[in-house]
Order: C-alpha cells, then structure tokens, then sequence
C-alpha cells in the first residue's frame, strides 16, 4: 500500500513539472494564439484587445494554476482554434492513438517473445542466424522511414490499403483496425527486432548458469529447463524494455500519424503547438505523461509477480 | 494459461492483417468528391472572422454576401437580386432576392442582412476584417426586401467588399456561428473532425445552379501526404500544388495550369539601413534574374512581375513594368557604390519554413545576391512566428512572401503601402504614394482612378519599394472522372461547378 502511495505521489509530482514545462515553453517560443486567430489582419490594437478579451495578459503562475485546478476537476477548457472543449475532441483522438500503440505493441509481444526463444533454442543454425542478421538491419531502420516504405510498397505498388484512406472507428470500425495494421507494423518491427535480441541474449546468459546446469543433472528436458526456469528469469530484462518500449511507442505513433495521415492525438498535438492553442496542447501532453507513467507502474508491478525477490 | 494467450494474440494478429485487404472500398453509390487541403480551418468558421486565406477558400462553398465575385472578377448578385447606389455616392440600396433560404431551411430576411453587415462591419462589438467597413454609418431594413447601407465617405469600392466572404450573410438567431456554420451557399456544412476533415452536402433548396456532387468532403492532409494520397486515389482533387510536385503525379489526373494570384517579392524593410536608399533597392532588383528564379525554382512556370499587382486584375494590370530592372550585374555594382556599399552588405532574409516554394526562392535569391556583393542569409521560421515577428512586428530585415489580395480591389493590393496603413508591414513611406492614394480613394470617375492606380504601381516600380519577382504558377490536379474545375481570380475554390463526365 505504501508503495502504491508512494507512486501516485511521483506520478503527480512528474505531472506537476511537465505541465509547468509546457507552460514555460509557450511562453518562450514567439507568436501567440491571438497572432495566429488574426493571421494577416493583425494590428497591435487589436492584438491587445483580443489577448485582454482572451485572458492571456494575466500573470502566468495565476493562468497555470487556474489551467492546474480545472484539469484535476476534468475541465480541460475550450480550444482557441476549434471554439469545442477539449475534452470532447481529446475523447474522439485518444481511442485512435490507444488501438494503434496497443496494437503495435501486441505484434511486439507477438512477434519478438516466439522468435526470440526460438533464435536462442537454435543459436547455432544457419537460419538463425539469417533472423540475427535482419534483426539488426530491422532494429537499424527508423519506424517513420519503414512507415514511407510501407505507404510505397503496400499502398502505391501493391494497393493492398490506400494511402490516407483512413475511417473513423465510428463510421467503419474493421475498416479502421485495417488501416491501422501498416502503421502498427512500422511502429512493431523495429521494437520487435530489438526484443529479440534482448531476449535471445539473455536467454543465453541465464542458460550458463550454475542453477540451469543443476536442473540438467537433476533429468529435466531441454525444454523443460527452458520454459520452467530459465525463461522466469531471463523475461525480467525484457519485461523492462518492453516497458520502456510501449512508453516510448505511445510518442511513436505521434511520428507515424503523420506519415500515415491518421488524424490521432499526435496529429493534434503537433497542429496545437503551431496554432499555440494552449489548452489543446497542454491537455495532451499531460495525458501522454499520466498513460508514461501509469505505464511504468504496472511494469513495476508485473516486476514484483515475475520475482518475488525483488522489493 | 500462457498457452491461451498465445493463442488469443495470434487470432488478433491474423484477424488485423485478414482485415487489412478489406480496407479501401467504396461506402455507398452516392456522388463524392475528396478535396484535400494543406491545412485544417484553424481560425473559425464564422465568416466574419475568417483571416486565413485557407479558410476563405473553402468557406466560400457555404456562405455568399449580398453579391459574390465570378470567374472572371465581376461581381454578380447573390442573395440580393440587385443594387443601387445614390448619386452621392453614399447610399447602397440593396433589393433581396425572393426564396434565398439558410440552410436550416429558413429565409433570408432584411433583419439577417442587417446583422451580418453591421456584425462584419464590427458595429456589434467584434473585431472586423475589413478595414473598409468602418466607413459604414449606418444600416437601415427599408422594407422587407430592401436594406440600405449608408456611408460616411464614397467607396466605390464598397460592393467589392460587399462580396467578400467575410461580409457573408449569416442568420441573425444562430447563437454560436463560430461552431455551427450557417450560410446560404450551394454547399451546406454537415460536421468536422479536426484534423481530419470537414463534411459538407449540397444544399437542395440553394436559389442558382445547384452542386452536381452531393457530398463534398475537405480532407486535412499534411503536406508529404498529399501527394500519397493523391496518388493513392483516396483525394480526388487539391489545388495549390507546385511544378515541381506536378512531375510527380502519374496519369490519372487531370492537371489545370492556373496562377496563385499573388505577389511574390523579396519584401524589404524599408525603414532600416540599407533598405531604406532606394539605390540599395534598385541595386537590389538589378541584380536578381527573375526567369533564373522561375527556371531554377520552380521549372520554369510563373508569370514575372514588376510591381505590386498580379495580371489576373486585367486593367490595372501593367505588363511594362515587368522589365523595369532587367538582369544587369555591372548596374546593379554601380547603384551599390553610389549608395556607398560599394564592398556590398550582410543582409537576412526571413521566411516561414512551411511555404516551401518560398524558401527555395530565397535559395536561389541568395546566390543571385551573392554576385554583387550582397551576402545574404535565410532565417526560416515557424509562420506564427513569422506573423508576430515579421507581419505584426516588423522586426526583420527582408522576406519571400507572396501577398494576395482579400478582396477585388486594386486597394486590397495596394493600400498597404500607404504610409500609415496598419498592414504597410515593409514600412513603406513615400508622400507622393500616399498623395495619390488618397486621391484615388476619393474619385469616382473610372478612368481616372485607373490611371491613379497605374501612378502607384509604376510609383512602387521605380522606387523599388521590394523586389518583385513573380505571380506563382499553381497545378490543380483532378481526378479523371470530374471536370468542371474553374480558377477564380481570388483565392476561392467553387466546387459547386465540378460534375462527373459524362
């Protein structure tokens, strides 16, 4: 309990400082909403009206801890550049941006943790290590690249989706788990390769040890010896990275939607910050922060069921 | 257990794949059109407070003033069937067309056309778009199918405006225009995903000739997409594309050469030095070559230009001027030693880094200023901050832009060079511009106000208050299955008059 207390005070301190973050960093970077709603038309008077009308003359720590005390009540505001709330719009974007990073990362999991054993199991062959060489080209290849060869080979060459043809959950929802396939395999493959690397290596490691030599002596099979003790141990590390993984898949698909033209969380978020609409951006970065660090607490935990032992 | 979960993550992986050859079918049999457009509406969708010229275009579907530009830059009657003006020059008398319907299904009356002018014109609080309008006195319903604008000073300019969407009429008892559009025009608007498309249908009681396409969709498509999905069938038109991008696109489409209708010109900050001698500018315009830029940047389509006007405009347009500074290295040397920078100057040259056409211009600009001794060198930035540091601001030095004109008046172009004009963003200052300017303003005779015009433009030339360089040529690929496309000489797009082959 103690150590549930201690987290959620951690994920809200990491909250604390990146939304403050954020708030600092539109202070910094020129422009504001008010030049961007009055584009070319703009005329310092009327700046300075609409910036009074909007409430952004007013001191920052006093905006930022208003902005503070209505997003822990559920209000996220309106945003300046679609006068909707946006917690209606975030509602509508997040399911989008969630079913594509979970669904990179079943592949991950799906992909990586079979071939993975399977590489170990077979270290010397020659087909395993045809997989260890395009593993490393694979790891080696940026998603967002793999993502315009994909749109090229898949899209364009082969037609097998179409390029931009993206439908909304609500209007077609296999049509949209299809689309998302292509975007979730360029997210998947390069995470993947590297966890089997990390499995296979660490598989491989553990299979040296005394206590493995033991189980040996002691009659097990092969396999036995495999998936009873040696994976229990070697899936710590992997269970780490794959954590760290699914965190940083979560900022991925925000670089895939935009190849992809999937009109996701990160789409918004990237048009929010040119637009400087505050309340969108801040919203989504919050959130992106609180699912990081959600995340990491139940790597914590599925930590602690893998081995007992650690504290 | 473990087993089962293998299982279960191997039918979701084989079902999402089986799932992806399923995608890219068609949803109805019903006519559609896919317009992709380079930027979701991110000001609003109430007319009146509509600044990116992005947002026009496509607004321009839904809503329509008492008048509305044709394709060929006359103004021709919309929701009003007609208009007079008082020999004074100072009463507009406009007679509302019988049966022009919002698209909530309710009629136009004189009370909505009252609203909407004096709500455009900024008389009820909000800001206004068109600086012109403040000469408005007053707006009085007459009758039922009459209202009277009635201004302070004679603008024969003032049905130009009229015509412009942001003086679009809107109903008066729509509580939130800037969610919910309602207009008048041959498209009615459905609903919106932000960043992700804008639905519109056609309107079936529109008063003129009705939309071919009953559904019309705006698709957001960031730039390195768009022409994917062109490719990829699922937009079937975009206007706003470059010659170098048109080699790109394959055989499926239909390609129309039109121009952007604006002012491209290295813009120079004419308050500071060295941009403030006029023999630095001219220097300037000497030592640029204009078909170079065309040739090198933008495979040789554009028209070049010599001064602040755009050949679409037709009689204020003057072609002469074209060739005012032609290419001429030794010149260019001479001007710059008589002007003591005779060693040449460092100079930068700010552009928005979205606007690619732009950036390569101020490419080619640099070596071409490089010749002369000018060491010039670009600064790209975000476009806001371009708008608060270069439009609003008028902290730079010099800037590649292209300048469009709001509306169908020569003042929309040339206005802002007058001395204390709140959009003059170069600075420009000249007693003799401005005498003529406010001339202009006040002549009534057609003729004259030509010639005025043409003073200021050849004004501008001479003086080389910037560096002009060209109207940009634009590509607008189409689908084979459409046609109808046609070019405004403002920077709208009419989708109502795009239909399928036959």
């Amino acid at each position: 309990m103690k150590y549930i207390g201690n987290k959620l005070l951690t994920m809200l301190i990491t909250v604390l400082i990146v939304t403050m973050l954020v708030f600092l960093a539109f202070r910094v970077i020129p422009g504001d909403p008010v030049s961007n709603m009055l584009g070319t038309s703009a005329t310092p008077e009327k700046i300075e009206r609409l910036r009074e009308q909007m409430g952004l003359n007013r001191p920052l720590p006093v905006r930022y801890i208003e902005w503070l005390r209505d997003f822990f009540f559920g209000d996220m505001g309106k945003s300046y550049t679609y006068g909707s709330s946006v917690r209606s719009m975030l509602a509508s974007k997040i399911p989008i941006t969630i079913v594509l990073t979970v669904m990179s990362f079943v592949m991950v999991v799906a992909i990586s943790i079979p071939l993975g054993i399977y590489t170990a199991k077979h270290e010397d062959k020659w087909y395993s290590k045809a997989i260890d060489a395009v593993n490393q080209i694979t790891m080696s290849i940026p998603s967002f690249f793999l993502g315009m060869m994909l749109t090229y080979v898949f899209g364009l060459v082969l037609r097998w989706f179409r390029p931009g043809g993206f439908v909304n959950y609500k209007d077609d929802l296999l049509g949209f788990l299809g689309y998302l396939v292509f975007p979730a395999v360029a997210i998947a493959l390069p995470k993947a390769a590297m966890t089997i690397k990390l499995l296979k290596s660490s598989v491989l490691k553990e299979g040296k040890l005394d206590y493995v030599r033991t189980a040996y002596s002691r009659g097990n099979s092969t396999d036995g010896v495999l998936y009873k003790h040696v994976l229990r141990n070697a899936l710590i590390p992997v269970i780490t990275f794959l954590g760290v993984t699914l965190a940083d898949m979560v900022a991925g698909s925000i670089i895939i939607e935009q190849v992809f033209s999937i009109p996701g969380l990160g789409r918004l978020l990237i048009t929010s910050i040119s637009t400087r609409d505050y309340p969108v951006a801040q919203a989504i970065v919050a959130i992106i922060a609180c699912i990081v660090i959600v995340i990491n607490f139940i790597v914590d935990i599925l930590y602690k069921l893998t081995d007992p032992r650690i504290v | 257990m473990r087993k089962r979960l293998v299982f279960i993550l191997s039918v979701f992986l084989t079902l999402t794949i089986a799932l992806g050859g399923c995608s890219g079918r068609k949803t109805g049999d019903s006519s559609k059109i896919v317009v992709g457009i380079p930027q979701d509406l991110e000001d609003s969708l109430d007319p009146h407070k509509a600044t990116a010229a992005g947002t026009r275009e496509v607004l321009f579907n839904v809503f329509e003033g008492l008048l509305k530009p044709d394709e060929n830059g006359n103004l021709i009657p919309a929701v009003a069937k007609e208009y007079e003006v008082t020999d004074d020059g100072l009463t507009y008398k406009f007679m509302l067309r019988d049966g022009v319907k919002f698209h909530n299904g309710n009629p136009v009356t004189a009370e909505d056309v009252k609203y909407s002018i004096e709500k455009s014109a900024g008389m009820t609080g909000e800001e206004s778009l068109i600086a012109a309008f403040s000469n408005i006195k007053e707006v009085n319903v007459v009758s039922d199918a009459e209202v009277d604008v009635v201004l302070n000073e004679t603008d024969v300019d003032f049905p130009a405006y009229i015509a412009s969407v942001n003086a679009s009429v809107i109903p008066k008892d729509n509580a939130t225009p800037d969610t919910t559009p309602i207009g008048t025009g041959p498209y009615k608007y459905i609903s919106r995903s932000p960043q992700e498309n804008i639905i519109m249908e056609s309107f079936d009681d529109y008063w003129g000739n009705k939309a071919s396409i009953k559904n019309l969709e705006f698709k957001i498509e960031n730039g390195d997409s768009m022409l994917m999905d062109l490719k990829g069938g699922t937009i079937d038109l975009t206007m706003h594309i470059s010659a170098t991008q048109i080699k790109q696109i394959g055989d499926d489409f239909d390609v129309h050469e039109g121009s952007m209708n604006l002012v491209q010109a290295l813009y120079l900050n004419n308050k500071i030095k060295p941009f403030d001698d006029a023999r630095v500018r001219q220097a300037m315009c000497y030592a640029i070559d204009k078909q170079a830029i065309l040739d090198l940047a933008f495979e040789g389509h554009g028209s070049p230009i010599g001064s602040s006007m755009f050949p679409s405009f037709g009689k204020y347009y003057m072609p002469e001027l074209e060739n005012k500074y032609p290419h001429d290295e030794a010149k260019a040397k001479e001007l710059l030693k008589e002007a003591g920078y005779a060693d040449g100057f460092s100079m930068t040259i700010t552009v928005p880094s979205n606007y690619t056409p732009h950036v390569d211009t101020a490419q080619v600009l640099v070596e071409q200023l490089k010749t002369v001794g000018i060491n010039a060198s670009i600064n790209q930035v975000e476009w806001n901050t371009w708008l608060s540091d270069v439009y609003t601001g008028r902290n730079y030095e010099s800037t590649v832009i292209g300048v469009d004109a709001s509306s169908l008046t020569a003042d929309a172009l040339l206005g802002r060079f007058y001395s204390s004009a709140d959009n003059n963003f170069i600075n420009y200052s000249n007693e003799e511009y401005d005498r003529l300017y406010e001339e202009s303003r006040k002549t009534l005779d057609d003729n004259r106000r030509t010639e005025l015009i043409k003073q200021m433009e050849t004004l501008l030339s001479e003086d080389a208050a910037n560096v002009y360089i060209q109207d940009m040529a634009e590509f607008v690929p189409i689908n084979k299955k459409f046609e109808g496309y046609t070019f405004y000489p403002l920077y709208v797009q009419d989708i109502s008059r795009i239909k399928y082959k036959d």
